[in-house]
Parts: structure tokens; sequence; C-alpha cells
């Protein structure tokens, strides 16, 4: 009965590995907090336009986003991610800047649609050409609007970008 | 009875909180699944097989998530507030008897404890609303505070019920005296006292269609608007923790508790938990069901409807009680 040396475990994925003979995995905090993040993001309940009615569409029967764990939450307190779904005017600009301000770490955006990634068709004094001008974002849904398939491959999306990540929750990242 | 002995007494209590914060995380994966199926929809699917691992994915996100405190907010009551909930609802547990031998402490004043103790917890509510500084949590703990003051009486008095026919608080003698009575179960010979039970155990739990104090589409999200990460899920711990609480009661006093058609060989509890699932799925069902109550019609209900129909209940009862002796 010797002890279970380092090569005896198997490797079954990068950073994952699995004690033979015993239902026990071994992996870094860092594979774990980024499946906990990437298994339930939860968006803030925040629509601007068009776009926004194929995002309820996304979350309703049909095409049901809670299957991911995705679920949305009314307080930007409590939400990991903020869709922009539809144009933003330079008027709202300010507004989801504070929704996005209000969101505790780790905060994702998803820009969905034309108007959210590019400005689109709106080259115009009021629209704000693509909400990167003024917030981080992570994934571009592009369509107008685009269908709820889309916004759901942007999840995602997201979730392989989560799983990607380095040491996000700790205090020198 | 004197002498305690102190570990057994702390493996159970361990297993106890264990046992049901575990329930409490598989409660949400239960009530996602019941009401996606209730909309035509899945519930969660991904995360783990058939979705069993989405408690445990929403709780590591949550306990890494950043915790923000308002800069306007009162600090002390802001960190006191979800602990006194959770506290609170977790202290229920302790009277609580699972099977015959299964008590933590086996009181003789247990309802009137669990009353004490599920009113402290709406405290917790109000100072979250009070602390938070910021309009919807505040509107959110005056509308919990009412709602429970008003709630509070209804659920009293449809239990005074139960206490005159057993002639005892102690929820263990409760169930005992419920076996030898003629129906088994006292929601037959009690039917408005439990009706007005169940509808003031929806209100004190805060679930639809009582929902106020968290209303969504009005109040962001009532109390806990300002509450981010491992806090927000300390009062959703808690008002979980209250639903089982209040399903246990509704199955020690009108529903017969640990006692069933037959006995489960080794599974002592087993009814009992059953009961308490299925009261569990009625809370979901009634939360698929129905819309929420418009604030003034909550409280007719509660004062003009409830309270008079439980006080016929009392009066009904102590009739039946001297007509039959």
């Amino acid at each position: 009965m010797g002890s279970i040396g380092h090569n005896d475990l198997v490797e079954t994925e990068e950073g994952i590995r699995v004690i033979p003979g015993a239902n026990a995995f071994i992996m870094t905090l860092n594979k774990v907090v980024n499946w906990g993040r990437a298994s339930s993001i939860w968006p803030a309940t925040f629509g601007l336009a068009c776009c926004a009615i194929e995002m309820m569409d996304a979350g309703a029967s049909t095409h049901d986003l809670d299957r991911f764990g995705i679920i949305f939450r009314a307080s930007p307190r409590q939400a990991d991610a903020l869709v922009i779904a539809g144009t933003v005017s330079k008027k709202m600009a300010p507004v989801v800047r504070r929704v996005y301000d209000q969101m505790p770490e780790p905060r994702y955006v998803i820009a969905m649609g034309s108007c959210a990634c590019s400005g689109g068709i709106f080259n115009s004094y009021s629209v704000v050409q693509g909400c990167d001008e003024f917030l981080p974002v992570d994934i571009y849904v592009p369509g107008c609007p685009p269908r709820p398939e889309a916004l759901m491959e942007g999840f995602m999306r997201l979730q392989e970008k989560i799983m990607k990540e380095k040491v996000r929750w700790s205090r020198w990242r | 009875m004197a002498e305690i002995n102190f570990t057994k007494l702390l493996v159970h209590l361990v297993v106890l909180v264990d046992v049901v914060l575990l329930h409490v995380a598989y409660a949400t994966y239960f009530e996602r699944k019941v009401i996606g199926h209730m909309q035509m929809r899945m519930g969660p699917t991904r995360v783990g097989p058939m979705g069993l691992l989405q408690p445990i994915a929403d709780g590591i996100k949550l306990f890494f998530k950043e915790d923000i405190i308002p800069a306007a907010a009162d600090r002390p009551l802001f960190y006191a507030a979800p602990i006194i909930c959770l506290v609170a609802m977790l202290s229920c547990l302790a009277v609580l008897p699972f099977d015959p031998n299964h008590v933590l402490a086996d009181l003789n004043i247990g309802l009137i404890f669990i009353f004490a103790m599920s009113s402290l917890a709406s405290y917790g509510v109000v100072l979250a609303g009070w602390a938070s500084n910021s309009k919807y949590s505040f509107l959110g703990g005056m509308r919990s505070m009412s709602q429970v003051i008003s709630y509070e009486i209804a659920m009293g008095l449809s239990l005074v019920g139960v206490m005159m026919m057993t002639g005892s608080l102690n929820l263990g003698q409760i169930v005992a005296a419920q076996a030898a009575s003629p129906f088994g179960i006292y929601a037959i010979p009690q039917f408005i006292g439990f009706f007005v039970f169940v509808v003031s155990m929806l209100a004190e739990t805060n679930r639809v269609p009582f929902d106020l104090p968290e209303a969504e589409t009005e109040l962001v999200a009532g109390y806990c608007t300002e509450y981010s990460g491992i806090r927000f899920s300390l009062f959703f711990m808690a008002e979980y923790i209250g639903m089982i609480v209040m399903a246990s009661i509704g199955t020690i006093c009108f529903l017969g508790g640990w006692n069933g058609p037959f006995t489960v060989p080794y599974v002592p509890f087993f009814w009992f938990l059953l009961k308490i699932y299925a009261i569990m799925f009625f809370f979901f069902w009634v939360r698929a069901t129905l819309p929420r109550y418009r604030y003034d019609q909550l409280m007719d209900l509660g004062w003009k409807f409830l309270i008079p129909l439980a006080l016929a209940n009392i009066l009904l009862t102590g009739l039946m009680k001297t007509v039959l002796e």
C-alpha cells in the first residue's frame, strides 16, 4: 500500500486530474470558480429597444435560457452580465454606464444587435456609435435584431471566455 | 434528563443544519424545474447531469462575487440584517420534531417559539430596508413589516383551534394527539383553520401571490436590492428555510407529522419529508399560477377576511368540543 504519487493521477482535462480508484478530482480553485461563474450567469433585467424583445423571447419557453442557469435578476447588485439590448442614445448612455457601475465584480457586457455593436443604421447626432465607446464589451452579437439562438450563442461564447480566466477571484487579479 | 450529552447534541446540530441547507439548495433547483415545466420550459438541464449541479454553481458564484456596501448605507445594520434573518430562521429548526426520537429541543412552548422566531426574522428584513438607504429597499422593508404583522395574527389564530383540540403547545404532543384523533389528521376537522394557515403561510414567507416586499416589477428586488454576493445569498437561504419551517408546521399541526398510512422501516422521517415536499411543491405551484396581489387587497384579505374567519373557527372548535364532551 504505497501512497499515491503525483504520476498516478490521470489528467482528464487541462488542470483536472482524477485519482484512480477513488471518486475524487483534483483541480485548482481557478477551475471551480470559473465553472461556477460560467454556469450561473445572471443578466440584469435591462432592455433598451427592439432587441430587448428578442432577449425576452430567449428567456421564454421556446428557447429557455434557464437551461444554462441563466436567469434575469432585477437588481444590478445581483447581476453578473449586462446585455445591452438595443440602440444606445447619447441621453441613455450615462444611465447604462450607471447600471454597469452598480454591478459587482466579476461583470460582463454583451452587446446585442447592430446598434449596440456599432450604432447600426443610426449614424446620427443622437446615437452612440457602439456601446464599446463607454463600456468594456466582452461579446458582440450582430444582427438586426439577432435571433434568440444568436443571443444564446453569445452567452455560450461568454461561458467559454469565463472558463479561460485566470485568478479573477483573487485579490491580485 | 438533567445531564446533557454535549457531543451527541453537537453532532445532532451539525447534521440538522447540513441537511436543511442541502434541502435549501435543492429547493431552488426543484423550484426552477417545477416552474419551468409548468411554463412549458425545461428548467436547468446543462449544469451537471439534468442540471443537478445548478445550486452548487450558483453558490460558488455568489460566494466569490464582490461584496458591495453602498457608501450611504448604515454599515453595522447593513452587516447585521442578513445574519439576524438567517439566525432567527435557523433557530426555528431546533424545536421541529422530524420523527418521535429526533428533536433537538423538546420545548413545551414549541409553537410559540416558532412564532417568536419567525417574527424576529422580519426585523432582519426591515433593518435591511432601512440600512440600505435606498428607496426601493425601504419600501420593501416597510411592506414586509406591515405584511408580517397583519398575517402573524391570522396565522396564530388559525393554530388556536389545533391547540384547543390538543391541549398542548409541544409539537411532538400535537402529532401524538393527532394520531389518536378520529381522522388521524387535523386538516379535516380543522379545515377552516387549515385554509387560513395556508394563506397566511404564503404571506409570512413573502411568497407569490404575497411577494410585495420583493416585487420585481415595482421594487427592483425589494429589501435586498442593495445586497450583493454572499450577503444576498444569506437572505435567500433565510427565505427558503422559512418556507421549510412553515411547511413543517403545516405538516405537524394539520397533516399528521411523521405518521402515515403505514410505517416505513428504517426511515422514521419518511412521511414527514414527503409531506414537506408536497407543501413545498404547493408553494411553487402557487408561484407559477397566481399573479401578485395589490397592496390594499392584501390588507383587506388579511384583516377583513382571514382574521374573522380564524376567530369563527375558534368559536366553532370550542362549541364542537363542548357538544361532543
